[in-house]
């Protein structure tokens, strides 16, 4: 039953092929049977058991929602109120939030089912998801390897049946990465579509909450829950939410597809070119026309990232100082040693790393030349997907340069972990939605496409996967030993 | 000696704006509470949380802005102002920076009676931080965040103040407009209404600016006065004797009324401040604009202007009488109820009320004598029943009772004498009582005639109407 997407489990749990309990059972047991991989930070068994049950007596008065019964999982930077939200940190592993993010406000009133909290790389600052204070996650498919991140752990446990599926955030390819390198789902939505109230912040205009599934119609009911105008936060957008099922099934006849000229150079490894190139053959299949386009101020968006986020990242930070909450020192001799032996002992390395360059930036003397100027290359890439996406529906490309890398193999060598987000950051940058969608393997390993819409496209993104998904099954594979 | 030096002065004004919630949360910002019991998630920076402006802030902000002829910003920023304190929850302070929502704008005061126009060079909207209690914890710092969150109105002058007399004037000035306004409850000891003074002196005639300091945090008029003097009389002994002032952050010790350092330049945080990611750029319409425009009072400078118009008022009581709204509108509501004339009406709120009200520690809002009150009693001066000198008396009866001028006049039996026979009377006894002084009168020496006045009216009990008495009197003395 692990193996059904949120649509078919919705209608076995309809039906009474089985209870939501049964299924909580059997996905509780599993992550047990699995451990080794690492996905959860904390289980919450008897509060899943619980929303089980009452997620059953829900179903039978028939006022079910399609998430009712379902058992899915946060990812750990989700404030959860009355369990441990610890971002992935030592920092706050002493953390017990006493409020529910908005997002996960949603699930519950929809009756999901949270079988716990899933890892992360620390503070979501990372793409290999070996930052995290709780140990590295194994990809499923190659225990070898990792399995992207900052959402690790979400795309491990989805690819590994440990969930149904799994909230992500992406900040800088967070969801679309992982989601790659596991061979599953995942959408970022366009900025401001879902609500940042309780989601711990990493770089605030960047980072942005989304589904990661199985398939693009598990995406469509997540978004569905997940996205809508919060009071609680000043960035959430006041648009209407459409259905994002209702268009699934439009013909794809007539898309223009345009390919990033600049996402098909140099460092692309030519097995995974290879495999896009045979996705998108599919499209022109699927009557999809295609053509190159340009966007010449991609080659910034790592340096303007690497300064705006970690400048917006020293100061969401900040907080964490050994006052309040979160991990305090031993015996602090002054307020200066407070705050430095917290800080120094609680945060990880890569997480200081972003701290001290963001500060760096915004020092004075050099807050122009870092952060002013980088907010000038971000507004020039924002123009070049502006301008892309008027001659195009929605531009396809890369996700990573290749399939996932060995643990061990790239986090003493802090730049090209950075570039293994090469192909997701401007999307951020601009704040356009994009996904990635299983599209083959390479080497046993999988390999995503990204599909980068405009603003709020987020249903013309869905209804292309989905139409890709009706004719591939790359999505359906599941990997050795967790059939 | 001092004469050779001139003082340049500078105001950052911070004031509490009065919204029942706080700037970017929804707790309330009354003053007092248990510590910590007025602090949400979003005012202790949990993780996770995020910041809401309150409208009302903007609005109070815009207000202000109009009331100092300010440039009101279409657009405006919200900053992050980077600094480790436990009594600052996030490490951060959300202020303006770059794009201030309030821009160039004025105020005249006046010192001495002579008038002068200070600049305002900036307004911004800011959140105030906690407080940290370092008493009765046992070595240990208390943390109270009730206060953290709390809208602030940070008003900078430009360096136009020549003396401390300038600053409090400018100063005073600034706490009767926010109270005025209704933006401000102006409350200098629960912190509501504080300021900075950059102080700094250079020989006369010299026009590039001497090296300043900052001195933080005064919260009274009478400290302001006395740092600043004490600061210039430091820098100008300082410099003197051969030394260089440098520039730094001091404090006012008012225990031992001096200055001292807290950090200097080279010591000074560098706040780091950016854009806050969180929020959305504070957008000012002209709609906007005009909607708060009619709402509006009017100013006091403009009400002053009216009163000594409409009401033939002096300079002095047009000004108390517009220092703040409620004693305006006091004194007019009393106007319109009485038959007496506005100058009568001015001269009673002015003096004997006012006197009254200060003695008693109380403001205009909380006057035991209610405006319908003392209008009461007003009208019964105006139609002779008393005289001015029984209406003190009448009115310190009312002071303590809640009785009406009527109920007080008939039951002691105030009731001016208008019956000039009984007048008559008196006065040829005291005529007869005392041929000397007459005598002497009726000899050329004026000033008796007021020591008949006083027997007359002291015979009668001060019943008797002045003016009536008086012309009796120069009659019968002829």
């Amino acid at each position: 039953m692990y193996n059904k997407t949120i649509a078919e489990l919705a209608k076995s749990l309809r039906s009474g092929e089985f209870s939501s309990v049964d299924l909580t059972l059997a996905f509780l047991d599993r992550i047990k049977q699995h451990h080794s991989l690492n996905t959860y930070i904390t289980v919450t068994e008897e509060q899943a058991l619980q929303s089980a049950k009452a997620a059953d007596l829900r179903l039978a008065t028939g006022k079910a929602e399609l998430l009712t019964g379902i058992p899915m999982a946060q990812k750990d930077i989700f404030c959860t109120e009355g369990i441990k939200t610890s971002c992935g940190s030592k920092m706050l592993d002493n953390f017990i939030a006493p409020y529910n993010a908005t997002v996960v406000d949603k699930f519950n009133s929809a009756g999901a089912v949270m079988l716990g909290k899933l890892n992360m790389d620390e503070f979501a600052m990372g793409s290999s998801n070996e930052t995290s204070y709780y140990g590295a996650v194994k990809n499923p498919w190659d225990t070898n390897t990792v399995p992207g991140g900052s959402s690790g752990g979400s795309a491990a446990a989805v690819a590994a049946r440990l969930a149904a599926c799994a909230t992500g955030t992406d900040t800088g390819g967070s969801i679309r990465q992982p989601a790659a390198l596991c061979g599953i789902t995942g959408l970022k939505p366009t900025y401001g579509r879902v609500s940042r109230y309780g989601m711990i912040a990493y770089a605030s205009s960047l980072d942005q909450g989304g589904p990661m599934t199985r398939n693009a119609e598990d995406a469509a009911i997540m978004l569905q829950t997940m996205a809508g105008f919060d009071n609680k936060d000043s960035t959430s957008v006041d648009l209407p939410v459409p259905d994002y099922r209702a268009g699934l099934s439009n013909s794809l006849e007539g898309l223009k597809i345009g390919l990033p000229k600049e996402f098909f150079g140099e460092g692309l490894n030519s097995d995974v070119a290879a495999t896009l190139e045979a996705a998108i053959n599919e499209y022109r299949k699927l009557g999809a026309t295609v053509t190159e386009v340009s966007m010449p101020s991609l080659k910034l968006a790592i340096p303007a990232y690497y300064v705006i986020a970690p400048a917006e990242c020293s100061a969401n930070l900040s907080r964490f100082d050994g006052v309040r909450f979160g991990y305090r020192c031993e015996n602090p001799a002054d307020l200066t040693d407070l705050y430095t032996r917290s800080r120094g002992e609680g945060f990880g390395k890569e997480v200081k790393r972003r701290i001290l360059m963001g500060t760096y930036a915004l020092s004075a003397g050099y807050y122009d030349a870092y952060y002013i100027k980088a907010q000038k290359i971000r507004r020039l890439i924002s123009e070049d997907f502006k301008k892309a996406l008027s001659e195009v529906d929605v531009m396809m490309g890369p996700v990573t340069p290749s399939t996932a890398f060995g643990i061990g193999e790239k986090i003493d060598n802090p730049i090209e972990m950075y570039l293994s987000d090469i192909y997701t950051i401007a999307i951020n940058l601009a704040g356009v939605p994009a996904m990635s969608v299983p599209a083959g393997f390479s080497e046993g390993k999988p390999v995503g496409l990204q599909i980068i819409g405009n603003y709020f496209a987020e249903d013309k993104l869905l209804n292309i996967a989905h139409q890709y998904q009706q004719v591939t099954d790359w999505h359906t594979q599941i990997p050795k030993g967790f059939e | 000696m001092r004469s050779q030096w001139e003082t340049v002065i500078g105001l950052e004004i911070h004031a509490q704006l009065a919204t029942k919630s706080k700037i970017f949360s929804g707790a309330s910002t009354a003053y007092g509470a248990e510590p910590n019991t007025q602090a949400c998630a979003v005012d202790l920076g949990l993780p996770g949380v995020l910041p809401v402006l309150n409208e009302e802030a903007v609005r109070m902000a815009v207000i202000f802005g109009m009331a100092v002829e300010a440039h009101i910003a279409p657009y405006s920023v919200f900053a992050r102002k980077n600094y480790f304190y436990p009594d600052l929850p996030k490490g951060y302070q959300i202020s303006q920076m770059e794009l201030p929502i309030v821009g160039i704008g004025h105020l005249d005061i006046d010192v001495d009676g002579v008038s002068k126009r200070i600049g305002i060079t900036r307004a911004h909207l800011e959140e105030d931080a906690g407080k940290s209690l370092h008493e009765n914890f046992h070595g240990l710092t208390g943390i109270d965040l009730n206060r953290a969150g709390t809208p602030l109105l940070e008003i900078v002058s430009e360096p136009e103040m020549s003396s401390a007399k300038e600053a409090v004037a400018y100063m005073r000035k600034i706490h009767e407009l926010v109270r005025y306004l209704g933006i401000c409850d102006g409350n200098m000891q629960e912190g509501s209404f504080r300021c900075d003074a950059n102080v700094s002196v250079r020989p006369k005639g010299q026009k590039a600016f001497g090296t300043r300091a900052e001195i933080k945090n005064i919260n009274s008029f009478k400290f302001v006065e006395k740092a600043i003097n004490h600061e210039v009389e430091r820098q100008i002994e300082l410099i003197e004797s051969g030394g260089k002032v440098v520039q730094e952050t001091r404090l006012y010790d008012s225990d031992k009324d001096e200055t001292r350092s807290m950090r200097s330049k080279e010591e000074a945080n560098d706040y780091r401040y950016f854009p806050d990611p969180d929020l959305l750029p504070v957008l000012v319409d002209e709609d906007f604009k005009a909607q708060i425009k009619a709402q509006l009072p009017e100013l006091p400078q403009a009400k002053k202007q009216r009163f000594k118009d409409s009401y033939a008022l002096d300079e002095e009581n047009a000004t108390i009488l517009t220092s703040s709204r409620q004693l305006g509108d006091y004194f007019e509501t009393v106007v319109k109820e009485s038959a007496c004339s506005a100058k009568i009406c001015a001269n009673w709120v002015t003096g004997d009320l006012l006197a009254a009200l200060n003695k008693a520690n109380l403001e205009i809002t909380d006057s035991p004598v209610s405006h319908e009150r003392l209008a009461g009693l007003l009208t019964r001066i105006s139609d002779d029943t008393i005289s001015g000198k029984i209406a003190k008396q009448v009115f310190e009866e009312m002071w303590q009772s809640t009785a009406t001028a009527d109920q007080i006049i008939e039951a002691k039996g105030l009731k001016q004498i208008t019956d000039t026979g009984a007048i008559e009377a008196i006065i040829d006894k005291i005529i007869a009582d005392n041929l000397d002084q007459v005598e002497q009168y009726r000899s050329g020496k004026d000033k008796v005639f007021g020591f008949f006045v006083g027997q007359v009216m002291k015979e009668m009990q001060g019943k008797a109407s002045p003016g009536e008495v008086n012309k009796m009197l120069k009659e019968k003395l002829k």
